[in-house]
């Protein structure tokens, strides 16, 4: 049976805490715990970016992402995984998204993680809206 | 058939509004039906990289037949993280 209760999704309008991610996930019989942290960038494609703005279809978000985590309990090892993604207006260097994984070694956890967030970018439905000082860009919208 | 349509992202600013009601008169409707006419009435869809739907918050095939009540949501290409 495919537990739930070792996972934590949260999509959040306010900012998110890489500590609480961590202290989720933590567990005695895990040793290796990989996180992963994706934070606003302050240029694409050599063009100087002043924030993102990030929406979500948020019941189907989570739905997806719990799929993320049903795949990864199949796949590998893992004991827990914490996914909590922002929604708004963020600066440069702000936190967007968060992946969280223990495991009892690291092999899992480093795959579990690179495949959540992978995986999120390609099923998830957020969006992010690239806002420039001449204008603003719903990013990979167009080929 | 009246459908509601929830829209996010660039679909937003195609609708011009986060939702929409169409009426479709093909029987049955199914998604595909759907993507025609609303490529046809906002050609703008039809220049994004890819467009998803969603019914009752999974994506769906075209030919999936829709309901009333269904909650239609277009996906326009996602980028989350």
């Amino acid at each position: 049976m495919l537990e739930l209760e070792r996972t934590q999704i949260k999509i959040l309008a306010t900012p998110l805490s890489v500590d609480e991610c961590y202290q989720f996930v933590t567990a005695p019989n895990c040793g290796g715990i990989d996180l992963f942290v994706g934070t606003v960038r302050d240029s694409t494609q050599g063009k100087k970016v002043i924030s993102l703005d990030f929406e979500a279809y948020v019941p189907m978000a989570i739905s997806e992402m719990e799929k993320i985590s049903l795949t990864i309990q199949e796949r590998w090892k893992v004991q827990r995984i914490c996914m909590h993604h922002r929604t708004g207006l963020l600066k440069i260097g702000e936190i967007a998204v968060i992946i969280a994984v223990a495991a009892p070694h690291r092999g899992a956890a480093f795959d579990a993680c690179r495949f959540a967030i992978d995986t999120l970018k390609e099923t998830v439905p957020i969006w992010k809206k690239e806002i420039f000082e001449d204008g603003e860009v719903w990013v990979a919208a167009h080929p | 058939m009246k459908i509601k349509i929830l829209a996010f992202g660039i679909a937003k600013d195609i609708l011009g509004g986060r939702e929409i009601e169409m009426e479709l008169t093909s029987d049955p409707v199914d998604v595909g039906a759907l993507r025609e006419h609303l490529s046809t009435a906002y050609p703008d869809f039809r220049k994004l990289r890819s467009l998803a739907l969603a019914v009752n918050e999974e994506y769906v095939d075209d030919g999936i037949v829709l309901r009333h009540g269904d909650q239609v949501v277009i996906i326009p290409p996602v980028s989350g993280g």
